[in-house]
């Protein structure tokens, strides 16, 4: 056990499970000012209690998101102090303006949507959805920009200290990989949304709930969350995935190569659908492989050469080449079904049958989790493939982290953080569940004393 | 120039963060024993609710301003810190949790265990940050390459190999602890009424008495364990109007409290706070972390400022930033102005 693989680690863990919350509280931002839209026209206040119902599901997820999202700037400093030293001047600007912009802003209206619900007017609660939307969605813009400019640096110069400076602060904003990151990722987030208020709705009908009260949550949740899940699983893979991928191979070859498990070169090389790969042999073990497609998938033609492994010297191949197949993979079959399974809930909604049609109601409801599997795998394509290189083709990850933070003083705090997150996760469970099973009000407060 | 510059803009935001956090950081060390019922502490709470995690994004700006302006300080302190520092996680961690969470289960167990992590974790914050600022004061056993790595606590002296905790940090963290729970009351004071107004009241005497005999202490011990933390003052002798300012802040605050003007006590206490920090800025002012190790391994201002284009760059959409983040902020507290336990409930 080495110090940099304890520092990885390190990262690694704290970072995927505090990235459970945002993907689900960036996505519900879009899907709650959906609601409060609908709302502003409605005159049984239906939409609106739903909207609140999903605020406390978003107040809940944004504690444990801000919670777990503090260490992720610290560990820049105390865990990769080697790295920071030298690239602060530019990821730390991101990062800065992350708080400057994004954390100020939320905060200040976060408060007014969930607790000014009964003394704002409609128009003000609906303006503090959209600026939580707003500020959620500029907080994940920053972030991707620190990341895309790890895996693609742009707009900087190299100072004799080894340092690095920004020179261009639109080029590093609008750096082309971070554009394309950014809305793979955020249809990503919508993608969780949509899952989890789909599933939610599916729920409410199975289980028989909200219908003596004529109240239709159950079909409010599934609409919605079918149409923006099939709108989000088609744009994840059409046009952002694609256009994403194509970039990668171009600036990535290696990490498209691992991927795609490519060993060796090859004109009309085909997708490995299933198999395992064998860094031993250089192969992959029992492949399912469709001919042509690779090429023409990045190059728009099925006799195009792609440059497998062979191509690259084995100190620059990712260094965890398995984990980052399987990772590739996970992340593209699952959003190969759920596109499927969101094109039949979409087309049973528009022939009035989705409410009543059991099976689909029944996988919408188990495949929730699966979206959290499909953003976690995706990252950690990114992040793996990104490897040996903490800065592509700048800096490696050995040459990053603390030096003076020992292998037994950085598992002491990993050991730390994975109790308390364990804590922390199951605390979660328990006061999400408590939420869903107690579901929207039945009618208006103001309502409920009139009566 | 623009090392000043930046020096200042970093230590304005640590004075943001101190003010505004301190106070709700005080009000969790209270809440412990300043109330007597339930609804005494949901009045409690409701006081820093719709404001702690507004207050706490200071500590995160401020740090990722630290970060792209002086990169090998961040690096350097960070991992050198490293365990204090993620103790110091733990504790905001479960501090957080526990304000926020306390009233989504109707349990008296579960409440009151929240409500112990939220005190015991202010009081342990507030301790930690006065320790780590008494740490860059008395310095750190920096290497010629900018890093160090300090244990917990070694034999408790300030000395070329100290601990983080030593008798000279533990000072500072006292420090901050009486002060930030002096702050807290002063809030409080502003924002509840009735009998807990009073007793908030009436805690701010004794609170006050220890805090001034602990600033003349630490006053003392640092130009101890620092005397070169002067030669700035005596250099530009115009400066010791800080430590004039720290006297007259104390002596306001206590006629204001004994005055019923709770605004304008809590007020004095924020720029007792702000004096103090300004006062230890400038006494190391321009290094940033003194070594224990020989002058010549300090981590000075030059040594870690980032290069030009980064600061212009950073300069221009800071400036706009946090002009828009006031605007917030002024907005959130004009909201919430008056006493918190008249509202509604918030859950």
């Amino acid at each position: 056990m080495n110090a940099e693989l304890i520092h990885r680690l390190h990262f690694a863990f704290t970072v995927t499970f505090h990235y459970l919350f945002p993907q689900l509280t960036m996505g519900l931002a879009l899907l709650i000012v959906v609601l409060k839209t609908v709302a502003l026209k409605e005159a049984g206040g239906e939409w609106d209690r739903a909207a609140r119902f999903w605020g406390k599901i978003f107040g809940i997820n944004f504690v444990f998101g801000v919670v777990t999202g503090i260490p992720m700037e610290f560990e820049f400093g105390t865990n990769w102090a080697r790295f920071s030293r030298l690239s602060g001047g530019v990821i730390g600007q991101p990062l800065a303006m992350e708080g400057v912009f994004s954390f100020f802003l939320e905060s200040a209206f976060l408060g007014l949507f969930l607790y000014g619900g009964h003394w704002l007017s409609k128009r003000m609660h609906w303006f503090s959805a959209v600026m939580v939307f707003v500020g959620s969605w500029i907080s994940g813009f920053f972030i991707i920009v620190t990341d895309a400019w790890m895996q693609h640096p742009v707009a900087y110069a190299h100072l004799p200290s080894g340092q690095f400076e920004v020179l261009s602060f639109w080029q590093l904003l609008l750096n082309p990989w971070a554009l394309l990151q950014y809305a793979h990722n955020m249809t990503g987030a919508v993608v969780t949304a949509s899952f989890v208020m789909a599933a939610t709705g599916a729920f409410y009908l199975l289980e028989g709930r909200f219908q003596e009260c004529g109240c239709a949550y159950g079909r409010i949740f599934l609409k919605v969350g079918v149409i923006a899940g099939l709108i989000s699983t088609i744009l994840i893979i059409f046009p952002t995935g694609d256009l994403h991928g194509k970039y990668v191979a171009r600036n990535q070859p290696a990490a498209i190569a691992a991927m795609e498990g490519l060993f060796k070169t090859e004109t009309g090389a085909g997708i490995v659908l299933m198999g395992q790969p064998n860094e031993e042999t250089q192969q992959i073990d029992n492949p399912i492989v469709v001919n042509n497609v690779l090429s023409f998938l990045i190059y728009g033609t099925t006799k195009a050469e792609v440059k497998g492994l062979d191509q690259f010297p084995r100190d620059q191949w990712p260094t965890t080449l398995p984990l980052l197949y399987y990772a590739y993979h996970i992340m593209a079959g699952l959003g190969t079904y759920f596109v499927l399974l969101m094109i039949a809930s979409a087309f049973l909604l528009w022939r009035r049958k989705l409410y009543q049609t059991r099976w689909v109601l029944w996988l919408l409801l188990i495949s929730f989790p699966l979206p959290y599997i499909a953003n976690t795998a995706g990252w950690m394509t990114a992040e793996i493939g990104r490897q040996p290189w903490l800065i592509y083709g700048l800096m490696r990850t050995s040459e990053g982290y603390s030096s003076m933070v020992s292998t037994g003083n950085g598992l002491f705090t990993l050991l730390g953080f994975m109790g308390l997150y364990a804590l922390l996760g199951l605390l979660f469970t328990v006061l999400v569940y408590r939420e869903i099973s107690h579901g929207p009000e039945m009618k208006d407060k103001a309502a409920v004393a009139a009566d | 120039m623009m090392g000043f510059i930046w020096f200042w803009l970093v230590a304005v935001m640590i004075v943001g963060y101190v003010v505004l956090d301190g106070f709700d950081l005080g009000v969790g060390v209270l809440h412990l024993f300043l109330v007597r019922n339930e609804s005494e502490r949901l009045a409690t709470l409701r006081s820093i609710g719709p404001v702690w995690d507004g207050n706490e994004v200071w500590l995160l700006a401020g740090g990722g301003t630290l970060y792209f302006a002086f990169p090998l300080l961040y690096a350097s302190a960070f991992s050198g810190f490293y365990l204090p520092l993620m103790i110091v996680l733990w504790l905001l961690i479960g501090r957080g949790v526990s304000l926020e969470l306390r009233n989504h289960l109707d349990l008296g167990v579960w409440r009151s265990l929240l409500d112990g992590v939220f005190g015991l974790a202010s009081a342990l914050l507030a301790i930690f940050y006065g320790a780590a600022l008494a740490n860059v004061l008395r310095g750190v056993p920096l290497q010629p390459d900018g890093y160090f790595f300090l244990p917990l606590w070694t034999n408790w002296q300030p000395g070329v190999a100290p601990g983080i905790l030593d008798w000279y940090t533990v000072i500072g963290g006292l420090v901050a602890l009486v002060a930030l729970t002096l702050h807290g009351a002063l809030w409080l004071t502003i924002k509840v009424s009735g009998d807990l107004e009073q007793r908030a009241r009436r805690i701010v005497t004794p609170l006050w008495l220890v805090l001034v005999a602990l600033t003349i202490v630490s006053l003392i011990a640092t130009i101890a364990v620092r005397p070169a933390s002067l030669n700035n003052y005596f250099h530009y002798p115009v400066t010791f109007v800080v430590p004039v300012g720290v006297v007259a802040s104390l002596a306001a605050l206590w006629f204001w409290n004994r005055g019923a003007q709770p605004v304008k006590a809590f007020l004095a206490s924020s720029v007792y706070l702000f004096f103090m920090l300004a006062g230890a800025c400038w006494g190391v002012y321009p290094t940033l972390l003194p070594a224990t190790t020989g002058a010549a391994n300090d981590i000075t201002l030059s040594r870690a400022l980032s290069g030009p284009h980064t600061l212009s760059v950073g300069l221009a959409w800071w400036i706009f930033g946090m002009a828009l983040a006031v605007a917030y902020i002024v907005f959130v507290y004009s909201r919430f102005k008056g006493k918190a336990d008249a509202a509604p409930a918030s859950h």
